[in-house]
Order: C-alpha cells, then sequence, then structure tokens
C-alpha cells in the first residue's frame, strides 16, 4: 500500500483528504505546516505527498524546496492542493518540482484523476 | 410512472435518437426528465409522451436530456496514448504525401474528446509542421455543442483528466472559470448531427473515435451505424470505441489493431498499416522526414 503525507494546516481538509485517500487505497500521515512535514519525511519518505500552499511557520512551496534538496527527496510525487487557482501559482508550482496541482475546492474524482496522472492509482 | 408511458417513451427514443432503453433505466428517466416535465408546466411522465408526439421543440428537449452523457479531458486515458503513439505515427507514414488528415469526434458531449485531440495535435506540432489536420466534433444535442463551441469550463471539469501542464499551457482562467486558447478551439469543427440521420455529407475520415455512445444503441441501431461509419473511414483508417465496447456480433468491417482493443481498423487495409508500422514511432517518422 502506498503512503501518502497530507500537509494542511486545515484539520478539516486534512480530515476529507484521507477520507477520500483512503479509499483509494492509500495509506496517509499527516502534518499541519512545511516544518512538521519535512520533520515527517526525515521519519518516513512517502510516496506522494498532498501539500497545502499557504500554511503558518512554513508554506508549502518553501517545503518543496527543502525537500527536493533532502536525498530522496526527489521520490515523492508531490501535488499541490490549494485555494491558489491562477496560471502564475500552477507555473510556481510546477517549476519548483510539483508533479501536479489540485485547485480547491476537489472532489474525489479530481484527486482520483490526479493520482493517476502522476501514475500512482 | 405508468408502464405504458415508460414503453412509449422506449419506442420514442429508439426512433429519434437510437437510444435504447432498457426497464432498469427507469430512475434516469426520473432523474433526467423530472425537470423537463415541470418546466413545460405537466403533470407527469403520461403526459410528457403525448405532448412530444407534436411538439417539436419539446422532443427535442426529451432527447438532449436523456442523451446528455459525461465526459472528461482525456477520458481512459488508452484511447488517447494509442492516439499519439500509434494511430498518428502510422497515418503520418500513410498520409506523407497528401499531407493532410480529417478525424471525427462523434457524440462529442461538452467538446472535452474533440479538445484533447487538438491537444495531442499541437504537441506534435513538430513532426507534422505543413500538415492539415480537420477536428470535426458532432453531437444530437444543441445545448453540449454551444457548452463544446465556448470551450468554458468550470473548476471540477477543468481538473478532472486534465494534467496541470496542459492547463496552463492551453486554457486561461476567467473568474471561476477555465476558457481553452483560441488556437485550439480554432482546430475544431463543431457540427450538430443524430448519428441515426445519414451522416454521409461529413466527408471521408482517418480517424473516427465513437466512444461510449454505442452501448446505448439497440442491436439493429449498432449494425447500422457502425457499417455507415466503415463507409465514411479511409480503408486504411482507424475507429476507436470506448473500453466497454466492441463491434463482434455487429459488424465485420473492422478488425483490431495490434494487440489494442479499443482501436480498430478496416478489415481490408493489412498491407498499409503492416508496411507503416515496423515499430513506427514518431521520432522514427521525424527521422524519416
Amino acid at each position: 500500500m502506498k503512503n501518502v503525507l497530507v500537509v494542511d494546516d486545515s484539520p478539516m481538509i486534512r480530515r476529507i483528504a484521507k477520507k477520500i485517500l483512503e479509499e483509494l487505497n492509500f495509506k496517509t500521515f499527516e502534518a499541519e505546516d512545511g516544518q512538521k512535514a519535512l520533520a515527517a519525511v526525515n521519519e518516513t519518505m512517502p510516496d506522494a505527498i498532498l501539500l497545502d500552499w499557504n500554511m503558518p511557520v512554513m508554506d508549502g512551496l518553501e517545503f518543496l524546496i527543502s525537500l527536493r534538496q533532502l536525498p530522496n527527496g526527489g521520490s515523492p510525487k508531490v501535488l499541490f492542493c490549494t485555494t491558489e487557482s491562477d496560471v502564475k501559482h500552477i507555473t510556481k508550482a510546477m517549476q519548483a518540482g510539483a508533479d501536479e496541482y489540485i485547485m480547491k475546492p476537489f472532489n474525489k474524482q479530481i484527486v482520483k484523476s490526479k493520482f493517476e496522472e502522476v501514475g500512482l492509482c | 410512472m405508468s408502464q405504458q408511458a415508460f414503453s412509449a417513451l422506449q419506442a420514442f427514443l429508439l426512433k429519434s435518437s437510437g437510444l435504447s432503453l432498457d426497464k432498469e433505466k427507469k430512475y434516469l428517466v426520473e432523474a433526467r426528465l423530472t425537470p423537463v416535465i415541470e418546466q413545460a408546466g405537466l403533470s407527469d411522465l403520461g403526459e410528457l409522451v403525448i405532448m412530444i408526439e407534436t411538439d417539436k421543440a419539446l422532443a427535442k428537449k426529451v432527447i438532449e436530456a436523456m442523451t446528455v452523457n459525461e465526459t472528461f479531458f482525456f477520458r481512459d486515458r488508452q484511447p488517447f496514448e494509442g492516439f499519439r503513439s500509434a494511430i498518428l505515427p502510422e497515418l503520418v507514414k500513410i498520409r506523407a504525401r497528401q499531407r493532410k488528415l480529417r478525424i471525427w469526434s462523434a457524440a462529442c458531449s461538452t467538446g472535452q474528446e474533440p479538445y484533447s485531440l487538438a491537444m495531442i495535435i499541437d504537441e506534435e506540432a513538430r513532426t507534422m509542421a505543413g500538415w492539415t489536420v480537420d477536428i470535426i466534433a458532432t453531437d444530437i444535442a444543441e445545448s453540449v455543442l454551444k457548452k463544446a463551441k465556448d470551450g468554458v469550463y468550470t473548476h471540477f471539469e477543468a481538473q478532472r483528466g486534465l494534467p496541470a501542464q496542459h492547463l496552463v499551457r492551453y486554457f486561461a482562467k476567467r473568474k471561476d472559470n477555465w476558457v481553452i486558447n483560441q488556437n485550439i478551439r480554432a482546430r475544431v469543427d463543431f457540427r450538430q448531427q443524430n448519428l441515426m440521420s445519414d451522416f454521409s455529407q461529413l466527408g471521408q475520415f482517418d480517424v473516427i473515435f465513437c466512444r461510449n455512445v454505442l452501448i446505448y444503441f439497440a442491436p439493429d441501431q449498432k449494425r447500422d451505424v457502425l457499417n455507415r461509419m466503415a463507409q465514411r473511414l479511409a480503408p486504411d483508417g482507424f475507429l476507436v470505441l470506448g473500453a466497454a465496447e466492441s463491434v463482434i456480433g455487429y459488424s465485420s468491417e473492422f478488425k483490431p489493431h495490434s494487440d489494442n482493443r479499443v482501436i480498430l481498423t478496416r478489415r481490408a487495409a493489412t498491407s498499409n498499416h503492416e508496411a507503416a508500422r515496423g515499430g513506427a514511432s514518431l521520432e522514427q517518422a521525424r527521422a524519416a522526414k
């Protein structure tokens, strides 16, 4: 079973994402900001990361840049999942090494489609 | 819902659109026709089936409500990968002299299928420089064709099946929606067409995408549509069906193309395809030019 780290400061979003991902047969673990996510990936490098952009302490983009510099940090598929939904943000995320981009609000069909896109569904 | 009204609706839909409605689909009738019944100020399906005998506009609304089906960009992936990696390389070789392709997206609904094909053609622009590629997209329902022509998709539609790279490359954001770029929109010619009617005026095609529509047709209609499509398809052209569809038992005009179950070719065309294949790829086609 593949591992997905859900990084979002909203407990509600984490709960919804966790439910959808578990229905899609993923195992999930959670972090509430970029810094806690970095600590989490140092323990266990996941197969994929569902990543919010705007979070306190360390935002999603800073986390992604730090992640990609870690040994094995290139391996997880990173899917942004954010309310930032313009071409500028999407382009910036992809240039920083994101594999896919989900704009909130999302549903199961979108999550499934994006995980298929990165080859994990 | 009375059995009599349901039977009358079944007969009407079969005759007018080829749609074969089985008894288990009563829930679908209720879900899709309740708004039509209410909007027309009628009380039930019994009244509706009487009214559509004489009211053409209402009959059209019923056909549209019952035939519109969901779609999304690059739906099922495999047919589009097949189009890019098998169909296009072969046709680039076979049509090297004419440098012209005609593609038909039959029952295109809100346009995601023909636009997905147009995006692939755009991505292959380097190989296909100087080629003319016509994409004709048809549907029975004018309401979906209007949306398709507008090329405006909701937040949810724009994310389903569409990779983020394609979204930023081929769409612009307008308020909460995403609008397909003019260069992709201009590649597709949308037309209203009932597959039960004569479609010979559409001309001859090199590729026909007809996915997830034949499953709704009765066996006789399937035979008829497939055999008329065979006449519209070039002898060395390709027919692409939906994942749950097959020609077996309905038409002997087609055979599977290599091991890809949903991509079919005309039976008579083996030699051209074999000559074109031989590990054909767009890279090789590029090198051959």
